[in-house]
């Protein structure tokens, strides 16, 4: 059976793995070779890497961070944050990522999923999408959010990821604008809309605070994957009691 | 001796296609010193070869025969020199692929790549056991049903299973692991399954190399 994945996720700026509440408030949070290491010794089923800074010059220093941890660390990286064309994302890939996630690029120019998608494989090609919540006539809808949070955009996240998917993207890395952060739960509502809409994996982030919202964002959510920064950079909790409290739950999950 | 095992010519073929890095990384990280190479010589004339394989499968058999690598991978079957072949690497060793299409393959394990069946998420993504049917060196330290990672939507479907070493279930059970004499293929990646993984590489170099 398919397990669910758990994957740390490594906010890095100016080479340094960095932490805020909604997109804001950064605080240093470690060195991301030696986070990523440890997080592939405690399970970590697959790492994202997401480059916040994004100027030209951070991402030659992503560039030698990814390298560096392909040595060392032999579970699926995946790394995002700025990557604007099919160079930025080979760079990418030749340095030891196995997936690239697109977010404001793939808004200006969803041609950039096809044509990422049939030179490298669908596979590799994530599409990450800041949905903040709001209302339509009462119903709750999402709206997709770019440049790192700060800009909405008036698109429809649930068409916007049915047009993505149909375009090229592999998988989905939705974060809700609105939990991120803020360690009170994932956004269960998108997490189910999104899984139930598109056939490709979904990987919900932004909100997790305890070992129950992982729980809830996989059953009640229904994502395939959950993805965590803070409560595992704190040493709050490690991988694998996170995956230990999961399987006690019934959620099959990689155990080593 | 590990030694002299680990002085042996190993190649990564380089047919412009996959994260060749991944699995060069891995062979690195277990004390060998692989050399990826587009060069067919190079590659005929090394002691295990791994042929990675990222992408569509139609694709890759046409970069396979462009390079003019198709011919070289049957002839080292032919020659019965070790060969772990990985993903789509694996898949295009059998006879033909349903994917984009009817695209023949190279012919060496009879059967048909076909497409995972509907109703699951596509691609099979993610951590997944692998069942051992068969005992063999190269599972050594490896317990039965370990997790490896898979990241597909077609699978392997061997006409007969004299071949078969290995079976996961993801909506059916599908063929993840094919041993036929020196040659080993794999669905899944075992340079991204963690420790296990490059256990199963280990094993592989040891027996091939000894």
């Amino acid at each position: 059976m398919l397990t669910k994945r758990v994957i740390p996720c490594l906010d890095v700026t100016n080479g340094r793995v960095v932490k805020g509440t909604s997109f804001t408030n950064l605080r240093d949070a470690g060195d991301p070779v030696e986070q990523a290491a440890f997080y592939y010794h405690e399970g970590a089923d697959e790492l994202v890497f997401l480059d916040i800074g994004a100027t030209p010059e951070a991402r030659d220093t992503l560039v030698n961070v990814v390298e560096k941890v392909a040595r060392q660390v032999f579970v699926p990286l995946c790394v995002g944050g700025g990557l604007r064309s099919i160079d930025d994302m080979r760079r990418m890939l030749q340095a030891g990522a196995d997936k690239v996630s697109i977010n404001t690029a793939a808004v200006q120019n969803p041609g950039l999923l096809r044509e990422g998608a049939a030179i490298f494989g669908r596979q590799c090609m994530v599409l990450a999408v800041d949905a903040r919540r709001s209302t339509d006539n009462s119903a709750i809808t999402w709206e997709v959010c770019t440049h790192g949070g700060r800009k909405p955009t008036g698109m429809n996240a649930l068409k916007w990821i049915k047009q993505a998917v149909a375009l090229g993207a592999g998988e989905i890395l939705l974060t809700s604008w609105d939990a991120d952060g803020h360690r009170s739960g994932y956004d269960n509502d998108l997490n189910r809309a999104v899984s139930e809409l598109v056939e490709v994996p979904v990987i919900a982030s932004g909100g997790a605070g305890t070992l129950e919202h992982l729980y809830q964002a996989l059953s009640d959510g229904r994502a395939d994957a959950v993805l965590a920064a803070s409560i595992f950079h704190y040493r709050e909790y490690s991988i694998r009691q996170a995956k230990e409290y999961l399987a006690a739950k019934g959620i099959p999950v990689r155990l080593q | 001796m590990a030694m002299n095992r680990k002085s042996k010519t190993i190649a990564v073929i380089n047919y412009g296609a996959g994260n060749l890095g991944s699995v060069a990384n891995a062979l690195v990280k277990l004390g060998y010193r692989p050399v990826v190479t587009s060069s067919i010589p190079e590659v005929l004339n090394a002691h295990a070869v791994f042929l990675p394989g990222v992408g569509a499968g139609g694709d890759t058999m046409h970069s396979l025969e462009a390079s003019g690598m198709a011919a070289a991978v049957l002839k080292l079957v032919e020659l019965q020199r070790p060969l772990f072949a990985i993903c789509v690497g694996m898949q295009v060793l059998l006879s033909s692929t349903e994917e984009d299409g009817e695209h023949r393959c190279l012919g060496i394990i009879p059967g048909k790549v076909r497409k995972l069946p509907q109703g699951l998420k596509v691609p099979h993504m993610g951590w997944n056991q692998v069942k051992q049917v068969v005992s063999h060196p190269v599972f050594s330290g490896i317990p039965d049903n370990t997790d490896f990672y898979f990241v597909h939507s077609y699978y392997a479907h061997p006409r007969d299973g004299s071949a078969v070493a290995g079976v996961t279930e993801y909506g059916i059970e599908f063929c993840s692991m094919l041993i036929k004499d020196n040659l080993f293929a794999t669905q899944f990646h075992p340079e991204k399954s963690g420790e296990p993984g490059l256990t199963m590489y280990s094993n592989f170099l040891k027996y091939a190399l000894s």
